[in-house]
């Protein structure tokens, strides 16, 4: 039995993996201190091994996993199980977006990652569904609510806000403003999708998945289809649960 | 050295003379000692000859200074440049010193930011955040510096650095065609009578000769280093061989290349005794692109820490300051600036267009130094090497080289990202 971690920005996600068949899984918030809160998450478990990704692997590392993978690994592998033909992968967590690209083998072939910046990615949603007074679970049926194109021009977060409040401030009503945030988050996916190149379909994992309506509009926009994974958030922790390779991350 | 006895010197005296800002500066040096202890010192099983870098690291603020000092006290004058194009020889004959000018430290941006717009090059900004804090001795010590108009950051920041310490033009044109080729002569020419002027000194054949062979030796010793690092499994690390080419911007010429060779004499014997840095199962990882100015260590040090190897620097401060030598058998000096203009219009920086050379460049040194994936390194906002990097990597699609683009500053906070991305790599190239 083998137990993949996945220290996010903002969740960890863990996942049992046993024979190859994944038998359980558990998300917890990332806290203050996420390698108490991964402690806590693992102590019903008896895994041979652990393995972790995400953002706070090596301090997993440090404290309780055997061996660390990076996400971008990780996701390949995770995929892989649930889509085994599958050779582009869309990853778009709390602060990372990316775009990996697999050979038919299953190989990282190359991939993308948002520059040092939130646009594009599951916080700068969680931001401007705050700023517009919606639930991140309710923010892309407001979308879906409209049918008006509003441009947001600002590719960063912050200045985004701002041009959001201005917005607001114009009488442009919420529902039609929620579907402007998401198309500049799918056309800057789409962007990055272009640029690395994609086959035939799409993987969507990590939390933004489970926005249907970023899915729908990314799917219209780069005509293939968008597939998600059941729960996409486990992607990460699925593949390193997954993983039985052996090279330990080591400085010279 | 052990890690214990480092420590990067101080000298409040000389600092008072040289009218810095020292109640600001003097906490330069323990924290340069602390950086430098954990990112150098810390490595494992580093050649003997590396205590002589250590020294000049110990020595950066104060004893390299002195030197300066006494060398204006003899009426030599110094000049600081920036730039592989700024021709150190003609400098060096009329009996100058040249050092390059610190740029890699995030410390003097807020100073810069204060004038400068923020979205500019780190680098530039960098510089000038030294100069208007008073925060760098040797900017201080200069008597003159040498610009050049590569980039618009560069070429506009100079203008207003005048200001502060007379700030000297050279034009670099954008083109390798004849006419610019003239161009360039020409500029080489003023050049020569300007830092003529400053010296009071006439330079003839024969001390330009002299200051070729010298410069000459000092890129010989590099390509002799460069060559031998490539060896696998490594006998020095990426980290060790960056300093060492940052070092030979501002150390003195003719006992630096004796250093070298030395530290060459000793990596001949590991080779042989197969003593190395790294087993030779590591992963390599060549990088190119920008500059990375002293004491900017970010990429090397994320790739190293996360069990790869850098074995070759396609950079200014890497093989693009060393790979092309002047010919010597000149025998009027009229001919030797043509020869030195030669050699400088080789330098394949990304200003130019086109600039196919760097795409064969790149892939020779690939080839050469025995790497397994390339990292193209971009400062922010320096667009002629951001956008180059999509030609780059079409060419290393073709050639089957795996390629990573990163940008970044010298900031600490994208350092995760980076870190991400870099193992990311290190895995793909693996497999």
């Amino acid at each position: 039995m083998q137990l993949g971690i996945d220290l996010g920005s903002r969740t960890i996600k863990v996942v049992v993996v046993k024979d190859g068949v994944l038998i359980d899984h558990a998300v917890a918030e990332s806290g203050f201190e996420p390698h108490v809160q991964s402690r806590e998450l693992i102590a019903r478990f008896t895994p041979s091994r652990i393995i972790a990704t995400g953002y706070g692997r090596h301090m997993a590392h440090k404290h309780f996993a055997d061996e660390v993978i990076t996400e971008i690994k990780a996701h390949a592998l995770g995929a892989r199980h649930f889509f085994p033909e599958c050779r582009t992968i869309l990853d778009v967590g709390g602060q990372d977006s990316k775009v990996i690209a697999l050979t038919q083998e299953g190989r990282v072939a190359t991939f993308q990652m948002n520059d040092k910046c939130a646009a594009g990615t599951g916080r700068f949603l969680e931001m401007m569904a705050a700023t517009l007074g919606f639930f991140l679970d309710e923010f892309g049926a407001a979308a879906a609510q409209s049918d008006q194109d509003v441009p947001i021009n600002s590719m960063c977060a912050v200045f985004a806000e701002s041009e959001v409040i201005s917005l607001k401030n114009r009488g442009v009503p919420v529902q039609d403003i929620a579907r402007a945030i998401h198309i500049s988050v799918v056309d800057r996916l789409a962007g990055m999708l272009q640029k690395v190149g994609y086959v035939d379909q799409v993987i969507f994992t990590g939390g933004v998945a489970n926005n249907f309506f970023v899915v729908e509009a990314l799917a219209r926009k780069l005509g293939v289809s968008v597939l998600v994974p059941s729960i996409p958030t486990i992607t990460g922790a699925l593949g390193a649960a997954l993983h039985t390779g052996g090279k330990c991350q080591a400085g010279i | 050295m052990d890690a214990e006895q480092f420590m990067v010197k101080s000298d409040q005296e000389l600092w008072t003379r040289l009218n810095m800002d020292v109640e600001r500066f003097k906490n330069m040096p323990p924290m340069l000692t602390q950086a430098y202890t954990n990112i150098f010192l810390n490595q494992k099983n580093r050649p003997k000859g590396m205590s002589y870098f250590n020294d000049c690291v110990a020595n950066i603020h104060t004893g390299r200074i002195d030197e300066l000092m006494a060398a204006k006290g003899e009426g030599k004058p110094v000049v600081g440049t920036f730039c592989v194009y700024v021709p150190e020889e003609l400098v060096v004959a009329a009996g100058g010193i040249c050092v390059g000018l610190c740029g890699g430290a995030q410390g003097s941006i807020a100073d810069a930011e204060k004038i400068l717009p923020r979205n500019i090059c780190p680098m530039v900004k960098s510089a000038f955040g030294f100069k208007v804090g008073g925060i760098c001795p040797y900017f201080q010590a200069v008597d003159f510096v040498y610009g050049e108009t590569t980039c618009d950051a560069k070429k506009k920041t100079w203008e207003l650095l005048d200001a502060y310490v007379p700030t000297h033009v050279m034009e670099i044109p954008q083109r390798k065609g004849a006419r610019d080729k003239a161009l360039w002569l020409e500029e080489v020419k003023e050049f020569k009578t300007a830092v003529e002027k400053v010296t009071g000194n006439q330079t003839g054949h024969d001390e330009i000769a002299g200051a070729i062979r010298l410069i000459n030796d000092k890129r010989r010793a590099l390509q002799r280093l460069n060559t031998l690092r490539h060896h696998n499994p490594a006998p020095i690390s990426g980290l060790d061989m960056l300093l060492i080419e940052q070092i030979a911007f501002y150390d003195e010429p003719g006992r630096f290349a004796g250093k070298v060779n030395e530290l060459c004499d000793e990596l001949e014997k590991r080779i042989k005794s197969g003593s190395s840095v790294a087993p030779a199962t590591t992963p390599r990882i060549m990088v190119s692109g920008t500059p990375m100015a002293l004491p900017n260590w970010k990429l090397h040090n994320i790739i190293e820490k996360s069990g790869a190897i850098v074995v070759n620097e396609e950079s200014c401060i890497g093989t693009r300051y060393y790979k092309d030598l002047i010919d010597e058998s000149s025998t009027t000096v009229e001919s030797q600036l043509e020869r030195l203009t030669d050699r400088y219009m080789q330098i394949d920086c990304s200003c130019f267009t086109p600039n196919n050379e760097r795409m064969s460049q790149v892939v020779k040194e690939y080839r050469e130094s025995g790497a397994q994936g390339i990292i193209d390194y971009c400062l922010q906002f320096c667009h002629t090497y951001n956008i180059e990097a999509v030609k780059l990597r079409q060419v290393c699609e073709k050639e089957g080289i795996p390629f990573l683009a990163i940008e970044s500053d010298y900031s600490p906070e994208d350092v995760g990202q980076l870190q991400t991305r870099i193992e990311a790599f290190i895995e793909q190239i693996q497999g």
